[in-house]
């Protein structure tokens, strides 16, 4: 049956038709049509979130850790400029979004209207693909297109930018349109010779190493199950990226730690070794290579990866295989068959002794019961793992604690920002992974810098009683700008002093959630546990030593084999040359 | 309500602009921050020190857009000068076209004789192909691809209109 409706019913009909349960967003006059059909329908949940930034970072912590496009909504202008750090973190870390926002009416587009933005311009370089739709009777199929465009191949944001006057407007609409013409239909599946050629280059190895990234996770849960049995076949030693945590187990004897600018001695240290490895899903990083030409320098090298422009794009590999790590592993498995492994103790029993470094060792007492941070984390963990609990985090040294203390064995439990490193992502994370897993225990582990720049989300865990907890490590410092500071300008710490920090306990007392205040190693494990039981949103502020660092560490420009560990000594300055690199 | 779409014309606008880079971005920014689409676009350094360049746009807009775009381009600290060929007067249009046909027989030797009637050359011949190289306005180049169409069209490639003033006077 088809009937004429307008375009803001068109949409919303297409969101329904496209499952989805909830659309992250704040209202605004450009978006008022489509409000007016949200407003009695109740086949959408619409969070009403109190920045647009919140949005988008909410509606990522829902698809990652649901697997599902996240669905952001916010009006034009501000609205859609709000909301742009959030598809710009998306795009760097691959997370499916479906970003609508409001335009000016169509005759008024390039008049500088009120509240006019050219979102389609601002965004085009930081989504996946997007869309000024200027007629109603496209937007059911430009909506159907953007959620394939979003969830396959590489997943990415999507905008489509609608005027105001074509969610006025109708069209005719009916139930199965007749969708866009499939021209987006990315390989999945390796050639035969392809998988042939790694399979017999990593059975050879004598030295090989299994390096996995956010793919993994990507590719879905049954990504995780085939690394996990492709490993056991070939009993290679596994490293993964920031992005990656998680579809492996940590508490594997062959799992060596994150690698890269913090990871463990011997994750980069095999890296470096290595004379076969197998990069799955992950796109060597500038924080996970280190110095390029020292990048493990004997190796040869397998780069799996379902975006064709990943490969050879910043380390040249011997054999590039374009498809999705779930499918490509699988046939891999199949082509393993009854091979063996060429005897490989010799490279564990070299792995063992840099193990035997225990490079994530740090000060554990400390006088006067100073909490060191990397415990805090620890303890988080003994206390929390048995419900299984989803980690997001902020950006900073407590980001990377909670990488390197807190373990992960399951995938989608970890949601970090990686590539573009967004501080305030954590909290509206945790929202949205809340309302996509709600029997899930989801904590933030905050700086008392980083929680700030997104602090109002306070008020919409409220209001959808979200019983999130959100952990701060306050070292009353942006410890990782500290930490370079004293690394590599003589510990002047130029404006990177938390001064004013408000009362994180009444303030999120204020907001009606639970607030917690930890001041000692004493009241660690007691004030971990009141978090728990609490059946609600709380806030802890943990009080940390103010000028722990974080350690391993490849300082900037650096080689894998450069490691800076806990009880170096390091000296206060730094070439020019590599303070000038990333 | 429906939406109204609004009358659009085709304009030539020429446009001289310092050769760096970005700028063919930001051009082509203009017109899609307002829903229009360019329907051609050349661009090619003009000047001995390969400072400048001439780019030459065909769009379709309504009048009062691309008098908008103009005005912007204008704007743009790069861009020296923009002339609407369309809004100024006689002028010329021209523009080149591969054109591959194969088939064989009579077809074959009909799409020689139009080449001849259109003055297009013969830059490539198989047994059972030719491509014509064809110079002139985009009617013209339009009418053979379509004549073409029937005798066995395989591929079209076109350069997109350069266009400049009649008489004396330079940009
Ligand atoms: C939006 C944004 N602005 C600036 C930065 C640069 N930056 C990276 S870490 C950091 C400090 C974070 O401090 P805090 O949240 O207290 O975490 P800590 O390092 O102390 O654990 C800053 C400013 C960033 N990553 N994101
Ligand atoms: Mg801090």
């Amino acid at each position: 049956m088809s009937e004429e409706k307008s375009g803001a019913a068109i949409l919303v009909e297409s969101l329904v038709r496209q499952n989805v349960e909830f659309v992250f967003g704040y209202p605004g006059g450009a978006v008022l049509p489509i409000y007016d059909e949200l407003f009695s329908d109740t086949r959408v949940r619409h969070i009403l979130v109190r920045h647009e930034a919140g949005a988008a970072h909410a509606a990522e912590g829902y698809a990652r850790s649901t697997g599902k496009p996240g669905v952001v909504l916010v009006t034009s202008g501000p609205g859609a400029t709000n909301a742009v750090t959030g598809i710009a973190d998306a795009f760097l870390d691959s997370i499916p979004l479906v970003v609508i926002t409001g335009q000016v009416a169509t005759n008024l587009i390039g008049s500088d209207a009120f509240q006019e933005a050219d979102t389609v311009g601002i965004t085009r370089h930081c989504t996946k693909h997007n869309y000024l739709v200027k007629d109603p009777s496209e937007l059911a199929a430009t909506i159907d297109e953007a959620f394939q465009i979003a969830m396959e191949g590489r997943p990415g944001p999507v905008v489509v930018d609608i005027p105001k006057n074509v969610q006025v407007a109708t069209a005719t609409w009916s139930e199965n349109a007749i969708q866009r013409k499939n021209r987006y239909s990315p390989r999945k599946a390796a050639s035969a010779d392809e998988i042939a050629e790694a399979v017999d280059m990593i059975a050879r190895a004598e030295r090989p190493i299994l390096y996995t990234g956010g793919g993994v996770i990507n590719s879905g849960p049954r990504a995780s199950e085939l690394l996990r049995k492709f490993q056991e076949i070939t009993g290679a030693p596994l490293t993964s990226t920031l992005m990656g945590l998680g579809a492996f187990d940590h508490r594997h004897p062959d799992w060596l730690g994150m690698l890269g600018m913090h990871g463990t001695y011997e994750a980069n240290m095999a890296m470096n070794e290595c004379d076969v490895m197998v990069n799955i899903g992950a796109r060597f990083d500038d924080r996970v290579t280190g110095r390029l030409d020292a990048f493990s320098p004997n190796s040869e090298k397998i780069h799996i990866d379902i975006d064709r422009s990943s490969i050879n794009k910043v380390v040249e590999v011997d054999l590039g295989i374009v498809g999705d790590c779930a499918t490509v592993l699988e046939q891999m498995i199949a082509a393993w068959g009854k091979r063996k492994q060429a005897d490989i103790s010799e490279w564990k029993a070299r792995i063992e002794r840099w193990r035997a470094k225990d490079s994530l060792a740090y000060a554990k007492q400390v006088k006067g019961g100073t909490i060191m941070p990397q415990l805090a984390v620890e303890r988080l963990y003994a206390l929390t793992r048995d419900k299984d609990p989803i980690i997001t985090t902020e950006v900073g040294q407590h980001q990377m604690w909670a990488a390197q203390y807190f373990g992960f064995d399951k995938p989608n439990k970890w949601l970090t920002s990686g590539g573009l490193g967004t501080m305030g992502y954590g909290m509206p994370a945790a929202i949205g992974a809340q309302l996509g897993n709600p029997d899930s225990l989801v904590i933030d582990i905050a700086g008392e810098a980083s929680i700030q720049m997104n602090i109002q989300e306070l008020g919409t865990a409220s209001q959808f009683r979200l019983p999130i907890k959100v952990f701060i490590l306050n070292n009353e410092y942006m410890g990782m700008v500290r930490q370079w500071q004293e690394l590599t300008y003589e510990s002047r710490y130029s404006n990177s002093y938390s001064d004013s920090l408000p009362d994180f306990v009444a303030l999120s007392e204020a907001y009606g959630w639970k607030g917690i205040r930890i001041h000692d190693e004493s009241q660690l494990d007691a004030g971990i546990k009141a978090m728990m039981e609490h059946d609600g949103p709380v806030m802890v502020d943990c009080l940390v030593s103010k000028e722990a660092n974080c350690f391993p560490m490849i300082p900037s420009g650096a080689a894998h084999t450069e490691m800076l560990l806990y009880g170096d000594t390091v000296a206060g300055t730094m070439e020019d040359e590599a303070k000038a690199l990333v | 309500m429906k939406i109204l779409h609004r009358e659009t014309e085709r304009h030539v606008l020429t446009v001289m602009v310092d050769n760096e880079a970005g700028i063919l971005a930001k051009i082509a920014g203009l017109f899609t921050a307002r829903g229009y689409n360019i329907d051609s676009l050349t661009v090619a350094d003009i000047t001995e020190n390969h400072a400048v360049s001439r780019i030459t746009i065909v769009t379709k807009g309504p009048p009062s857009v691309i008098d908008q775009i103009h005005a912007q381009l204008e704007r743009l600290v790069p861009v020296h000068k923009v002339i609407d060929l369309t809004e100024s007067g006689p002028h010329l249009e021209r523009e080149l076209a591969l054109v591959k046909v194969s088939g064989k027989g009579e077809n074959r030797v009909e799409a020689l004789r139009l080449a001849d009637v259109f003055r297009a050359n013969v830059v490539d011949s198989t047994t059972s192909s030719f491509i014509f190289e064809i110079v002139g306005t985009p009617e013209k180049v339009d009418s053979f691809i379509a004549l073409m169409r029937e005798l066995g069209l395989v591929e079209v490639g076109r350069t997109g209109v350069v266009g400049m003033m009649r008489g004396p006077e330079g940009i």
